[in-house]
């Protein structure tokens, strides 16, 4: 494995333009900011390509460690360092997140050109890549924390990029605190990790579990749900997933790089690379697979009603996301990676897409306000065709190959699987509806929009929707698992094939029945959705709001927390009871001081009075103590002439 | 060619300061003078301390100076160094020039602001170097007193209450510290105050029991320990920039290295067992720890709730000061070197955000109620404040790549030993830290609420070269120690072992 080229070199590339960017965009002319914007990425694309070719090539493959030469935290011993690590796994992973993401900052050349802060953009989306592949790369847990940080970083800034619109900056907010309570999941993972196996380099954990073949639940499970923590945050799971529709709010580039193909699905990527950790607790993964499949129908019943076109897509993605844990759930790692591959295709075509048809309408995103666009946009229209038949699972387009599979896997699971594989057959059913809704919607019948002359989109940004329509077409045919086995391991092949042809049949007709719904409602223009929500208020306006969840967050979280920093902290402990307890001690002494003043009045005859007073009080106890005053006094005198 | 001994920068910072004060009142027409002097002087510091810590990294203590004092009582003018003393040197040293830096604009009476200054900067490093105990109080009421007139004389918002609060909780700590710093000189019979000495002169585990308390209240009070601490936030508040400043970024260092070397290392066995349990708490170690992690959540939450700009950083303070007192507490290696890495990233990083709100911002703005700053659109105005602030609130929110991410991380890996209850708190502190971070950049500059009134159309002075030249030097610290934190724990972590070694387990 002597021909693999410097790992390092895949971060640092899209690092140097964002420094160049970052430094110098503002004064650099636009051409130049693209080609640098442009050129560092393709080049990290063209060494992770080189590492692919070599790993093709090599008889025997395994994984690849840089070390850094230079360490980072070393205390005691405690040791981590920027190691870079490459397997499989991280070269999937890797290939996707460069060549899609090239792809993307192709498109946004075209996209963001009239925009004001072009540069800016552009040193942010490069930022983003570098910490997205230090996140694929990282040999280590922290390393990989480093990257997740920096990518939520890199998504704050991104979808803050209109900050002049508050909801805008609310959303940037929103998404970076959500995902800091699941980083926090990840950090105590992180914790336990070190407290367990003393490491977080992956291989040295993955070496000594390998040493304990009976170590399973207990604190290893603990680690995963606190790691499952994590991922929920990032991959905009149950509970946390409240983030990413109104992350949306960011230029549709954005929402297709970050939100769709890569960043989201880091957390589907750090369960499958700590899958040796997984696999010894078979509760974490139940509990993974159900979150997954709960997500998924729970995100899809949402996307059946709204209207933006970019948050029927956002929940698209939540809802898929979905799919991927329960693929991880139920240990089929390679169909999880699988799908998080070719979603990564069609989700990001259909963003970009979505933002085709918005560029088209100056910037109109509801639906309502759209239709009939194939005739004007046909190359737009082709190509969402695709990308809606891959999500839908038809064949044999690529949605339909990995979808499958995780079902198929799911229903080889067991009693729970079995539950589970009838709910992501209902999500399926529940995708092809609402993607052939939004396909009708946009495309289909006659423009209800005020703008007559929407115009194609230019060919840079038609370029790349062209070469995800194909990866979108064919990618179901790339056969990763066999690639990925080294990696994430052997799967228990299940011999039965007509049970899997059957499988498949169910699928693919349950696709085709949410297809003939959907047309039905919306293939002419007809009241019939109306009617139908018109019939069912309580249900259309619970989906409609989203169930509530952040207005229940809202009331359950952030309220009360608001209300107790300011009137049980801030007011009753910080003012009332610890300034109140100081200006006790500060005011005994001032009111001793007050009192002794009276003595110090500066009147010759108050003071005699005192003295007379005084010399009479003192008498009096002499007087009472001793009954013996005059003996006393005799006493006295006499002692005082001996001396 | 050698390079000057550390012990130089306490004795340039009090000749600059005796030069400041000799100035003739006159120069307070031309400022320029004194503030160039005062640079001057603090650059030189720094130098010293650069040296003096670069060339020193992983030596352990290193004797500097030693003359009788007052030798009826066995006191020795005694000026040592270890890694713990040199780098909060070096971080006193940075924090100096960039307060000098962020005073450019101070018009009133300039000449006593630096006078005071700089001797408060003397006192500081007095303390970190100081070998003897008597000469450590010494320098510590010296430090104390500049700061009352830093914020009676330059202060803002409610001075004189603020610098009489801060001046009276300052001499409470230190009556504390001296009740026992005498009783250790007479229990231990030794005829001596020097630290190494009575660290190893054998104090009865009984006296050390009351004594322990006693001194780290002492000193836990200028180090924001809960529920001391309600002098910091008024006090930061009310202070002119650079003494926030000084006052977040080494003042409250000076307390929290009082805590360590003298409370700890004097009386080590004031942490053993009490044999009986309150509430769960065992020993005195364990109610500290939970002191400091109150601080933490109740430093954060309180921030949450502040309609100030500089209340939200001076809160924030308590609690990233919750994680030195933790880190202390742990009493091992990793948690120890962490609390000492987070008195240097908690010096330079609050010391940006003061600098970032009381300079880049009030200065310009006048106000720094959340609520109109909300109007001003600041991010679009002063862009400059807008983008530091945002870098500079990453690093105090602990995110990866800044020296808070390092420091803190320690800590929680050594606090781990506390159990996973108090680790879970902490986090709890470090979620609502981003919360209140997050809510004053964006109420502050990244709003597009209608401007309230309309004087604040106008346009604000451009950002000053003192300025870009303050915060770019911060800012460059904290992400070459979040980078490479072995530049500083190379230096700490065998001072560290040493202090574990010498008694402080």
């Amino acid at each position: 494995m002597t021909g693999l080229l410097h790992l390092w070199l895949i971060p640092l590339l899209p690092f140097i333009g964002f420094v160049l960017n970052g430094l110098f965009g503002s004064r650099l002319p636009k051409w130049l900011v693209s080609t640098i914007a442009l050129l560092l990425p393709l080049g990290s694309l063209l060494v992770v390509a080189l590492n692919w070719v070599d790993f093709v090539s090599a008889s025997v493959p395994e994984t690849f460690i840089e070390r850094c030469p230079v360490g980072w935290i070393h205390v005691a011993n405690f040791n981590v360092g920027f190691d870079f690590a490459i397997d499989q796994l991280s070269l999937v992973m890797l290939l996707v997140v460069t060549g899609v993401g090239f792809l993307i900052h192709v498109y946004s050349v075209g996209y963001m050109g009239h925009e004001e802060g072009y540069w800016r953009f552009f040193s942010y989306l490069n930022l983003f890549l570098f910490f997205m592949t230090v996140l694929v790369l990282a040999e280590n847990a922290l390393l990989m924390f480093v990257g997740w940080e920096g990518v939520g970083l890199a998504s704050y800034l991104l979808i803050g990029f209109y900050y002049k619109k508050d909801s805008a900056a609310d959303a940037g907010k929103k998404a970076f605190i959500v995902n800091r309570i699941g980083d926090f999941g990840f950090l105590l993972g992180i914790f336990l990790l070190i407290g367990t196996f003393g490491t977080l380099s992956f291989s040295g954990i993955s070496a000594n579990l390998a040493t304990h073949p009976a170590l399973q639940g207990g604190v290893l499970t603990c680690i995963a749900l606190c790691l499952v923590l994590g991922a929920t945050g990032k991959s905009a799971q149950l509970p946390l997933y409240i983030w990413l529709p109104d992350a949306m709010e960011g230029p549709t580039p954005v929402s297709a790089l970050i939100h769709a193909a890569t960043m989201v699905t880091a957390g589907v990527y750090m369960i499958v690379r700590m899958h040796f950790l997984f696999d010894r607790s078979p509760l974490a993964l139940a509990i993974v697979a159900i979150l997954g499949a709960a997500t998924a129908i729970f995100a899809a019943t949402i996307a059946l009603v709204q209207t933006d076109i970019k948050r029927v897509l956002a929940y698209s993605t939540v809802s898929q996301l979905g799919y991927m844990f329960l693929g991880a759930g139920v240990a089929a790692y390679s169909s999880a990676i699988f799908h998080l591959m070719t979603h990564a295709f069609f989700k990001a075509l259909l963003f970009l897409a979505a933002g085709s048809v918005i560029h088209a309408l100056n910037g109109e995103q509801d639906l309502r306000k759209m239709g009939g666009l194939r005739n004007q946009l046909p190359v737009t229209f082709w190509v969402t065709t695709i990308a809606v038949l891959a999500i839908s699972g038809i064949p044999p387009f690529a949605g339909f190959f990995s979808k499958d599979e995780i079902l198929f896997a799911t229903f080889n699971h067991g009693m729970l699987g079995q539950a589970l594989w009838f709910v992501g057959l209902v999500t399926a059913l529940l995708t092809s509806f609402y993607m052939f809704r939004f396909w009708y919607l946009t495309f289909m019948g006659e423009s209800r929009s005020h703008d007559a002359h929407p115009h194609e989109s230019p060919w840079s940004m038609l370029g790349p929707l062209v070469v995800l329509a194909v990866l979108s077409t064919a990618g179901g045919f790339i056969k990763i698992n066999g690639f990925l086995e080294p990696s994430v391991g052997m799967r228990a092949e299940v011999a039965n094939h007509s049970l899997e042809w059957l499988m498949s049949g169910v699928a693919v007709a349950v696709a085709l029945l949410g297809w003939f719904i959907a047309h039905s409602l919306y293939g002419k223009k007809s009241e019939a959705p109306k009617k139908l929500a018109a019939s069912l208020p309580f249900a259309y306006q619970t989906l409609l709001n989203k169930y509530y969840v952040d207005e229940f967050y809202g009331a359950a979280i952030v309220k009360p927390l608001q209300l107790t920093s300011k009137y049980v902290f801030e007011w009753v402990v910080e003012k009332g009871i610890l300034g109140g307890a100081v200006w006790l001690i500060a005011g005994v002494p001032q009111f001793l001081g007050a009192l002794l003043q009276k003595w110090q009045s500066g009147n010759i005859r108050s003071y005699a009075a005192w003295v007379a007073a005084g010399a009479a009080a003192l008498l009096l106890f002499l007087l009472l103590t001793t009954h013996q005053l005059p003996v006393w006094l005799g006493n006295f005198q006499i002692n005082g002439m001996a001396h | 060619m050698q390079a000057p001994s550390m012990v130089w920068t306490i004795y340039v910072a009090f000749g600059g300061a005796a030069i400041q004060a000799l100035l003739p009142k006159r120069s307070n027409s031309t400022p320029a003078l004194s503030r160039w002097l005062a640079l001057l002087t603090a650059l030189a510091a720094l130098c010293i301390a650069a040296a003096g810590f670069f060339t020193h990294v992983g030596s352990g203590m290193d004797v500097l100076t030693d003359h009788a004092w007052i030798p009826t009582l066995g006191i020795h003018y005694l000026l040592v160094a270890d890694g713990i003393s040199r780098m909060l040197v070096l971080l006193t040293g940075l924090a100096a020039v960039a307060g000098i830096l962020f005073s450019w604009t101070v018009t009133n009476r300039v000449n006593e602001f630096f006078a005071f200054y700089l001797a408060l900067i003397g006192g500081v490093f007095g303390v970190f170097l100081s070998g003897d105990l008597f000469l450590l109080f010494v320098f510590y009421e010296i430090a104390i007193v500049p700061k009352y007139f830093l914020i009676a004389i330059w202060g803002s918002t409610r001075r004189e209450y603020a610098a009489m609060k801060l001046a009276l909780y300052s001499f409470v700590g230190s009556a504390m510290v001296l009740i026992g710093a005498l009783a250790a000189y007479a229990t231990s019979g030794s005829h001596t105050m020097s630290l190494t000495a009575l660290a190893h002169s054998h104090l009865p585990i009984g006296f050390q029991m009351w004594a322990f308390p006693l001194v780290f209240i002492g000193f836990g009070i200028l180090a924001g320990l809960w529920p001391f601490h309600t002098w910091a936030p008024t006090g930061h508040v009310a202070a002119p920039t650079a003494a926030s400043m000084l006052l977040a970024g080494v003042v409250m260092k000076l307390g929290a290295y009082g805590c360590l070397r003298v409370a700890m290392g004097l009386f080590p066995h004031g942490m053993d067992p009490w044999g009986f349990a309150f509430l769960g708490l065992g020993s005195w170690r364990d109610v500290f720890a939970l002191l400091a992690v109150i601080g933490i959540v109740y430093g954060a939450l309180v921030a949450l709730a502040q309609t100030d700009f500089k209340f939200v950083i001076g809160y924030s303070s308590v609690s990233h000061m919750g994680f030195v007192i933790l880190g202390l507490m742990t009493l091992n290696t990793i948690g120890l070197t962490g609390a000492v890495l987070q008195m240097f990233s908690h010096g330079i990083i609050a010391g940006l955000l003061f600098a970032i709100v009381g300079r880049v911002v009030y200065e310009r703005t006048h106000t720094r109620e959340l609520d109109v700053l909300e109007g001003m659109h600041l991010a679009k105005k002063i862009p400059f404040a807008a983008w530091a602030f945002v870098i500079a609130g990453m690093a105090s929110m602990g995110l990866p790549g800044f020296s808070g991410f390092v420091a803190e991380f320690q800590v929680i890996v050594g606090s781990w030993s506390f159990g996973p209850a108090w680790t879970i708190l902490t986090g709890v502190g470090i979620v609502i830290g981003v919360a209140y971070t997050w809510r004053a950049l964006q109420k502050a500059f990244f709003s597009d609420k209608p401007a309230h009134t309309a004087e604040i159309q106008g346009h604000f002075a451009p950002i000053t070269w003192p300025e870009w030249a303050g915060v770019g030097m911060l800012l460059a610290v904290t992400v070459a120690v979040g980078l490479y934190p072995r530049l500083i724990l190379d230096s700490i972590e065998p001072a560290v072992k040493a202090l574990l070694a010498g008694g402080a387990q």
